[in-house]
């Protein structure tokens, strides 16, 4: 009997001991479910080639992904090992102590100079300023345009246009050309219609659409270090932008209120809109054939300049943290080695990954591999992100409440929900001890 | 009748010969029942009622302070949150008052000799099955301004059902008496059923008319069932979240469980959302209260 428990418990115990074994080889990385993530898992099906270390990309749709991976930091749980988490919610996983601290990782390698300035700025390093860091740039991303050449080079629209607006049909350099070209193009009677943009409230967003125009406006979001607001984020420039966003709402397609990328590349390949607003991360599937009937005849374009010249876009994209409850934190180090190799960010680009190396990023190689690659380069110098603070959800959540109702219904005017908008960030922060 | 008793005496021995009283049998059925309830229903209860009066929050690792009554103080001082039971209230309204008289009606209508009645029934309780998840996608698309089938039907043109922050309310409640209104049929049905019919006999030597017959004979002989089906409706509308989140993210739909929900699981404000997830809960056990008081005044009659 003696025998038979030993013999038991040593099984017992090998099994165990080959389990965790097992489980060191294997990594999850947790990230929305979009066409970039289906590229990471193709890239890092090579790093198991290389080694050994199984790595599966783990989605989930965008609008749970926040949920979801925060359900998880806050159990403390170690289902995930890295998350390729949103740019905003950095102050929040920081101080909560959901990531790794990374800094050490940053100096060693030199990721300050490795990465473009922008995705180390806004993807990496909390609080400002600080030179903490807490993720590896992943997928750089900012918001473009995409638009139907064959409707712009039509002789007759171009003739048309010309003698309605008194200048050449073609791309829009500012914010002011965009709203009478998607007037030209908005026929309902004809089921076309001048633009699509942001509107969905239930995350990000009509928040970045929004951000979109104030930043090319001149605009600010508040001042992140002192957490300044009244006067800045209902200043008259954001007023104008925001009027102007609601006048473009009203060239959208019909029960345009609650769209966001999917709708926004659809209003494209179903015929429906002149000009499209995107994150760049959608534009590959704007380019094949297989899902855009009309990728032959399909431009883009950066997000034009505002009154005054000034030309900034809302940041996208993502950057690779370690999760603070992996039970596999060594073996995710390795494999953040790894990533950062200039062949692994080549080859990331290769697939269809927005690589935020800057040395790829400058490559001609990179910007001439697609139509918009160039842009893409281009506005990665000039964007701009929303508050990242461990608050930014409550502050998302408000701007949303503000400006929603303005945007898609007509109701108050511009002026009183910023007021307003100010007035709910002031209390936020204060609530918070932020602005004491 | 034998067998029975055999059957019984053979169980009990068997129980006996293995060490099982009675008492100990049953406990074995009902103690992982109470534990069961108490790790699952009333320690999590507890627990958030404590935390309600803390400014805990889930996302942070930081203590939770208690703050006394200032989250309940802040919810009840809020706009917002009385904006979203305001929407809610109206939602109720219209939801359970459509599912009441589309279900009735549809129980007197089957309530007679009509071919196929079994059929005809069984296919009528076909939405209650479905999963609101569903039925949620499945109605955007129906009122989609561009290719949706209800502007087709009815010749609306691109009238928008979900943009519009007058309508959306509306289409909401509309789906919800498209799916629930089978169950307040049926539970009609049944009622209707129970009546007796030398009642309608009676009244219809005593030349009553059909407005006479329903107002004195089948309203008030069913009312006790019916108010059944207006309390579980009337609960599962105060709490609906699935059907307005897929359909609408209008500010107008945003019913106060959605606005728990975002400020639970968006906003992370763990100790806030846990008080107002009580004042949900205490006001529909005001509600439901209501409701069997009312209930049992109309059985008393």
């Amino acid at each position: 009997m003696r025998k038979t428990m030993t013999g038991l418990f040593a099984g017992v115990g090998l099994m165990w001991a080959c389990g965790t074994s097992a489980q060191a080889q294997e990594l999850t990385i947790f990230w929305a479910e979009w066409d970039p993530a289906n590229y990471l898992q193709e890239l890092v099906n090579e790093y198991e080639a290389q080694t050994g270390v199984k790595v599966t990309v783990e989605t989930t749709p965008w609008a749970d992904f926040q949920t979801k991976a925060f359900t998880e930091f806050n159990a403390k749980g170690s289902a995930y090992d890295l998350v390729v988490g949103d740019s905003q919610w950095i102050g929040a996983a920081s101080e909560a102590g959901h990531y790794v601290d990374l800094t050490e990782f940053f100096t060693k390698h030199n990721l300050t100079q490795v990465m473009a300035p922008a995705t180390v700025k806004y993807y990496s390093e909390y609080p400002a300023n600080s030179k903490k860091y807490w993720s590896i740039p992943a997928e750089g991303d900012a918001v473009g345009w995409s638009y139907r050449k064959d409707w712009f080079e039509d002789p007759k629209e171009m003739e048309a246009f010309k003698a309605k607006y008194g200048y050449d049909l073609a791309p829009p350099k500012t914010w002011a050309e965009m709203r009478d070209i998607a007037e030209f193009f908005h026929r309902p009677d004809q089921k076309r219609y001048g633009i699509a943009i942001y509107t969905d409230n239930s995350y990000d967003g009509l928040v970045m659409g929004v951000e979109n125009a104030i930043f090319s406006f001149g605009g600010e979001l508040g001042d992140y270090q002192n957490y300044k607001v009244d006067g800045i984020i209902n200043s008259e420039k954001n007023v104008k932008a925001l009027e102007l966003y609601r006048e473009l709402y009203g060239f959208t397609p019909p029960g345009w209120a609650k769209s966001f990328f999917v709708e926004n590349n659809q209003a494209i390949t179903e015929n429906l809109a002149a000009m499209s607003m995107n994150y760049f991360a959608f534009f590959p599937a704007l380019v094949n054939e297989a899902s855009n009937p009309n990728a032959k005849v399909t431009g883009f374009f950066a997000n034009p300049a505002g009154p005054n010249g000034e030309q900034f876009a809302a940041l996208g994209g993502q950057g690779i943290s370690v999760i603070s409850y992996s039970k596999n934190q060594e073996e995710a180090m390795k494999f953040l080695e790894w990533f950062i190799k200039d062949e692994t960010q080549k080859r990331w680009a290769e697939l269809g990954g927005y690589t935020a190396s800057a040395k790829v990023l400058e490559s001609p190689e990179f910007q001439n591999a697609t139509p918009y690659n160039k842009a893409f380069y281009e506005t990665m110098f000039k964007v701009k992100d929303f508050w990242a603070t461990p608050e930014y959800a409550e502050l998302l959540i408000q701007m949303n409440q503000r400006i929603y109702p303005f945007v898609t219904a007509g109701q108050g005017k511009a002026k009183e929900a910023l007021d307003s908008l100010a007035a709910d960030w002031n209390a936020t922060f204060k609530k918070y001890g932020r602005n004491k | 009748m034998a067998t029975a008793v055999m059957t019984s005496l053979d169980t009990k021995s068997r129980a006996a010969s293995h060490g099982m009283s009675d008492i100990r049998i049953r406990n074995l059925f009902i103690v992982p029942t109470i534990l069961f309830l108490i790790v699952f229903n009333i320690f999590p209860l507890i627990y958030s009622l404590g935390y309600s009066f803390t400014d805990f929050r889930a996302s942070s690792n930081a203590p939770a302070n208690f703050v006394g009554l200032q989250n309940y103080r802040e919810l009840l001082n809020d706009p917002f949150i009385w904006s979203n039971f305001a929407i809610t209230a109206k939602y109720v309204i219209v939801s359970v008052s459509g599912q009441v008289i589309v279900g009735f009606g549809t129980a007197m209508l089957l309530n007679r000799d009509i071919p196929l009645k079994g059929l005809l029934t069984t296919l009528l309780l076909l939405p209650m099955m479905l999963s609101m998840a569903v039925v949620g996608l499945f109605w955007k698309l129906l009122y989609d301004p561009s290719f949706g089938i209800i502007n087709y039907t009815l010749g609306l043109g691109s009238f928008e059902w979900l943009s519009n922050p007058d309508m959306a309310l509306y289409a909401v409640a509309i789906t919800d008496i498209w799916m629930w209104s089978p169950f307040v049929m049926l539970l009609s049905l049944a009622g209707l059923s129970a009546v007796p019919k030398h009642l309608y006999e009676a009244a219809a030597i005593d030349r009553a008319g059909p407005f006479y017959t329903f107002f004195r004979i089948t309203l008030p002989l069913v009312a006790p069932i019916l108010m059944i089906a207006i309390i579980f409706r009337t609960m599962e509308a105060f709490k609906t979240f699935d059907l307005a989140y897929i359909l609408t993210s209008q500010p107008t739909t945003e019913v106060i469980s959605i606005r728990l929900y975002k400020m639970a699981f968006q906003e992370w404000q763990t100790g806030r959302s846990c008080a107002l997830a009580y004042i949900v809960l205490i006001m529909v056990l005001a509600i439901t209260n209501i409701y069997v008081k009312y209930l049992n005044k109309v059985k008393e009659r």
